[in-house]
C-alpha cells in the first residue's frame, strides 16, 4: 500500500519566495538553454523570474525557496548550457555549483522534443552528481509534434528518476517534488548509467582512480575526477591539491549536517 | 581528511595525470564526446517515439518564410509597422479621453482650493504643478503603453525574436561585431539597461563592449511614446486624414530603421578603430514557435513593463512639474527663471532644429526619457500665455501656433531622442557592467555627440533647401 504521503493528491507545496531564512535542502536546476527551466522555477516558489521564447535568458543564479512534506527547500536556477565540458563563464557556473555546491538533489530539465540533444547535458551531470532527478518538460510539445516519451525506460536506462512534466499546466509536478524530496533525503536510491570511457581513456582513468580514492575515501564522482584530470581542467587540479576535493567526499548525512550547519 | 594542501601524494597524482595525457594523444577529447553523443541516442531512441510529426514541419515551413533571405527583412518591417499602426489608431481616442478627465479633475480641484481660500501659491504649485505634469504623463503615455507592450510580448513569447536576431546575424557580422549583438539590441527595444545586461551572453569582452556601447540606439521603452506621440501630432498632420495613421507608422518605423543604423555603422566604426578584432562565430538556437501564456503577457505588459515605466515617469514627472512651475513662476529680471535657462540654450537648440526649451527638457529628464514631452509640455505651458490646455488637438496649437514647432522640429526631435545620450540608469548599468570610466564616458558622450551632429546637418539641410 501507498502512504498517503506519497499520494500526488496530498502534495502540499508551499511557495516561499525569496524569503528563505534557514532551509534545509538544497535543490538545482540545470539543463539546456530555453527547456523551461525559469518556468519551473517559478512555478515552484512563485517567483516571477523573467521567462521568455529564447536561449540565454537567465545570465546569472537565481534562487527562491518552497516547502515541501515539512521540509524547506532552497531552489538554485542555474544558467543554460549544452554541456559542461568547456571554460565559459555559463558552463563553469553551472559546472562549479553542481559539483562544490553539492545540491541535496540536482533536477536535469530537458526539453522532451529535443531529448537526444539534451541528454548530452543529463549525462555529463551524472558523471558529476548521483543525486540526480530527470525532469521531461515541454511534454504538451512533443505530444503536437507527434513525440512520444517512455519516461519509465528513460528512468530506467538512465538509474534515477525520470519525470515527465509540462510547466505551464504544472503537469507531473506532483511527482517532480516527490522525486525530489526522495532523492534528496537519499530514500530513493540511485544507480546513475555511466557510460564506459573509449579503451585507452579507460586504462589511464583506471590507473589514476586508486590514487583519487585514497586521497579522498568515498568521493562519489571519482571517475569524472579522473577524467577531468587527464583533460587538464584548472579548477578540479585546484580542488585536488586544496584539499577541496576531499571534502566532498564522505556519505551524505554527515554532509548535509555540516553543511546545513555552515550555512 | 585524508589530503592536506598540495601534498606530495596530490602533487603526485597530478604529475601522473600529465604523463597519461601524453600518452593518450590528441584525439581523446574527440572521441569521449563521441562516446557521450552516441550514448545519448541510444537512450533517446530507446525512449522516443515518433507518430508523426505535423507541428514540426509547420514550424519549419514558417521559418523558411520569415527567415528567408529575400522576405525575413521585409516580414519584420510589415510586422512592426502593424504594431505601430495599431498602438497609434488605438491610443487616439483613450488618450483624448484620459486627458479630457483629468484635466477637467485639475479645474475643479483648483477651483475648490480657490473657494477654500488656499493661497494662490499652492493651489498653483500643486495643482498646475504637479498635478498637470503627472496627468500629461499619464494621458500621452498610458494608452499607447496598453496595446503597444501586449503585442511586443506575445511576439516575444511565440518566439519571434531570435527570428529577428536571425535576420540580422549577417549585417552585424560585416559590421564587425557579434551576431548574439542582434539579440541584445532587440532587448533594448524594451530597456536599454536590460540590453546592457543581456551582453553578457557575449563571450568575447571586445564585442561586448561594442553591444554594450550601441545599444541606445535602440528606441527604449520609454522613447516608444514619445515617438509614437511626436508621429501622431505632427508626421500624421501632414497628411490626408485617410493615410494618416499609416504615415504616422511608417515615420516611427523609419526611426527605428535609423537606430538600427547608426547601431550598425557605429559597431563597424568601433570594431575598426578603438576595438579592433575580427567578429567570432556561435551558433543560434531558434526555438520552437509556443502559444503565448495569455497570464504571463499580461503579466509582463501590464506589471513588468506598462506600470514600471509609468510609475518611473509619475516618479520623474512629479518633481519635473512642480519644478517647472517654480522656474516659470519665479521672475529675475523681468523674466521667469525657465525663460532665463531656455534662453541660455536657445542658440545652440535653434542650431539643430529643436529650441532652448526642448534642449533645457533633456537636461531635466537625464533621470528617465519617459517625461521629456511632459517636461517640455510644462515649461511652454509655465512661461506662455495659454495655462489651459485639455486636448491634444490644444496640445498641438500650443506647439505650433505659439512655439513656432514645425514639421522639422519634430523630425529633429525625434531624432534626437533617438540618437541622445542614454538614460542615468543605463549609464549606471553600463558602470556596472564594464567597471571602467573610459567606456562608461564613451558609451554617454559618444551618443549625444551624434545626436547633435545628425540634428544639425538635418537642420541646416532643410534650412538650406527650403
Amino acid at each position: 500500500m501507498k502512504s498517503c504521503d506519497s499520494c500526488p493528491a496530498h502534495a502540499q507545496l508551499e511557495q516561499m519566495g525569496i524569503a528563505l531564512g534557514r532551509f534545509d535542502r538544497v535543490v538545482a536546476l540545470a539543463g539546456n538553454p530555453n527547456t523551461g527551466k525559469s518556468s519551473i522555477f517559478n512555478a515552484l516558489t512563485g517567483l516571477r523570474q523573467h521567462t521568455g521564447n529564447w536561449p540565454g535568458k537567465t545570465v546569472t543564479r537565481a534562487e527562491g525557496g518552497f516547502e515541501f512534506g515539512g521540509l524547506r527547500y532552497k531552489l538554485v536556477d542555474l544558467p543554460g548550457t549544452y554541456s559542461l565540458l568547456s571554460a565559459s563563464q555559463d558552463e563553469q557556473i553551472a559546472r562549479d555549483f553542481i559539483l562544490f555546491g553539492r545540491p541535496d538533489c540536482t533536477v536535469a530539465v530537458t526539453d522532451a522534443t529535443a531529448l537526444e540533444r539534451n541528454l548530452n547535458l543529463v549525462l555529463q551531470v551524472l558523471e558529476i552528481t548521483e543525486k540526480v532527478v530527470v525532469c521531461v518538460n515541454l511534454l504538451d510539445e512533443a505530444r503536437r509534434k507527434g513525440l512520444e516519451v517512455d519516461v519509465r525506460s528513460l528512468s530506467r536506462d538512465l538509474g534515477v528518476p525520470a519525470v515527465g512534466t509540462v510547466a505551464r499546466t504544472r503537469e507531473g509536478f506532483a511527482e517532480l517534488l516527490h522525486a525530489i524530496a526522495g532523492v534528496a533525503s537519499g530514500e530513493i536510491k540511485t544507480s546513475p548509467h555511466r557510460a564506459p570511457p573509449p579503451a585507452e581513456v579507460r586504462s589511464a582513468m583506471d590507473e589514476l582512480l586508486p590514487l583519487i580514492e585514497s586521497l579522498a575515501p568515498g568521493l562519489p564522482n571519482a571517475r569524472w575526477v579522473a577524467y577531468r584530470l587527464l583533460e587538464g581542467d584548472h579548477r578540479v587540479r585546484q580542488a585536488l591539491l586544496s584539499g577541496e576535493l576531499a571534502g566532498l567526499s564522505g556519505d551524505a548525512e554527515t554532509q548535509t549536517a555540516t553543511v546545513g550547519a555552515a550555512r | 581528511m585524508s589530503a592536506t594542501p598540495g601534498t606530495p601524494v596530490a602533487q603526485d597524482v597530478l604529475a601522473r595525470a600529465d604523463r597519461l595525457q601524453r600518452g593518450l594523444g590528441e584525439r581523446f577529447r574527440d572521441r569521449m564526446v563521441e562516446t557521450l553523443y552516441s550514448e545519448a541516442e541510444r537512450i533517446a531512441h530507446r525512449s522516443v517515439k515518433a507518430t508523426g510529426s505535423r507541428k514540426y514541419d509547420l514550424d519549419q515551413r514558417i521559418d523558411r518564410i520569415v527567415t528567408s533571405p529575400v522576405l525575413g527583412l521585409p516580414l519584420m518591417l510589415l510586422m512592426l509597422g502593424a504594431v505601430l499602426w495599431v498602438t497609434i489608431t488605438g491610443a487616439n481616442v483613450p488618450s483624448a479621453l484620459l486627458a479630457k478627465w483629468l484635466f477637467a479633475l485639475e479645474d475643479a480641484a483648483s477651483a475648490l482650493f480657490t473657494q477654500w481660500g488656499v493661497p494662490w501659491w499652492i493651489t498653483g504649485f500643486v495643482w498646475h504643478g504637479v498635478y498637470r505634469g503627472l496627468a500629461w504623463v499619464v494621458s500621452v503615455m498610458l494608452p499607447p503603453m496598453m496595446i503597444f507592450f501586449p503585442m511586443f510580448t506575445i511576439l516575444e513569447d511565440l518566439g519571434y525574436l531570435p527570428r529577428v536576431a536571425f535576420n540580422l546575424d549577417w549585417l552585424f557580422k560585416r559590421a564587425g561585431a557579434h551576431g548574439k549583438q542582434a539579440l541584445t539590441m532587440a532587448m533594448g527595444f524594451g530597456c536599454n539597461a536590460a540590453g546592457v545586461v543581456a551582453t553578457r551572453i557575449i563571450d568575447s569582452p571586445r564585442e561586448r563592449l561594442i553591444a554594450i556601447l550601441t545599444n541606445n540606439f535602440v528606441p527604449c521603452n520609454g522613447r516608444w511614446p514619445t515617438l509614437i506621440m511626436l508621429a501622431t501630432l505632427f508626421v500624421a498632420a501632414a497628411f490626408p486624414p485617410l493615410f494618416a495613421s499609416f504615415a504616422a507608422a511608417g515615420a516611427v518605423v523609419a526611426v527605428t530603421l535609423i537606430g538600427v543604423g547608426f547601431t550598425l555603422a557605429a559597431s563597424w566604426v568601433l570594431s575598426r578603430t578603438m576595438l579592433k578584432g575580427e567578429a567570432s562565430a556561435f551558433t543560434l538556437e531558434l526555438p520552437p514557435y509556443r502559444r503565448p501564456n495569455v497570464t504571463r503577457i499580461l503579466y509582463t505588459s501590464v506589471i513588468d513593463r506598462t506600470i514600471f515605466v509609468l510609475w518611473r515617469a509619475v516618479l520623474m514627472a512629479a518633481p519635473c512639474g512642480g519644478l517647472a512651475w517654480i522656474l516659470g513662476n519665479i521672475h529675475a529680471g523681468g523674466n521667469s527663471l525657465m525663460g532665463h535657462a531656455a534662453g541660455f540654450l536657445d542658440g545652440p537648440g535653434r542650431l539643430i532644429g529643436l529650441d532652448g526649451v526642448i534642449l533645457l527638457a533633456y537636461v531635466i529628464a537625464i533621470p528617465a526619457n519617459e517625461i521629456v514631452v511632459p517636461t517640455i509640455i510644462m515649461a511652454y505651458l509655465s512661461t506662455g500665455m495659454m495655462t489651459e490646455i485639455d486636448s491634444l488637438s490644444e496640445l498641438r496649437s500650443l506647439l505650433v501656433d505659439q512655439h513656432g514647432w514645425t514639421l522639422l522640429t519634430a523630425v529633429c526631435l525625434m531624432l534626437f531622442s533617438l540618437l541622445h545620450n542614454p538614460c542615468s540608469t543605463t549609464i549606471m548599468t553600463i558602470w556596472k557592467e564594464t567597471r571602467s570610466a573610459k567606456w562608461t564616458t564613451v558609451g554617454a558622450i559618444m551618443p549625444l555627440a551624434i545626436a547633435f551632429i545628425v540634428c544639425f546637418v538635418v537642420a541646416s539641410f532643410v534650412r538650406l533647401v527650403s
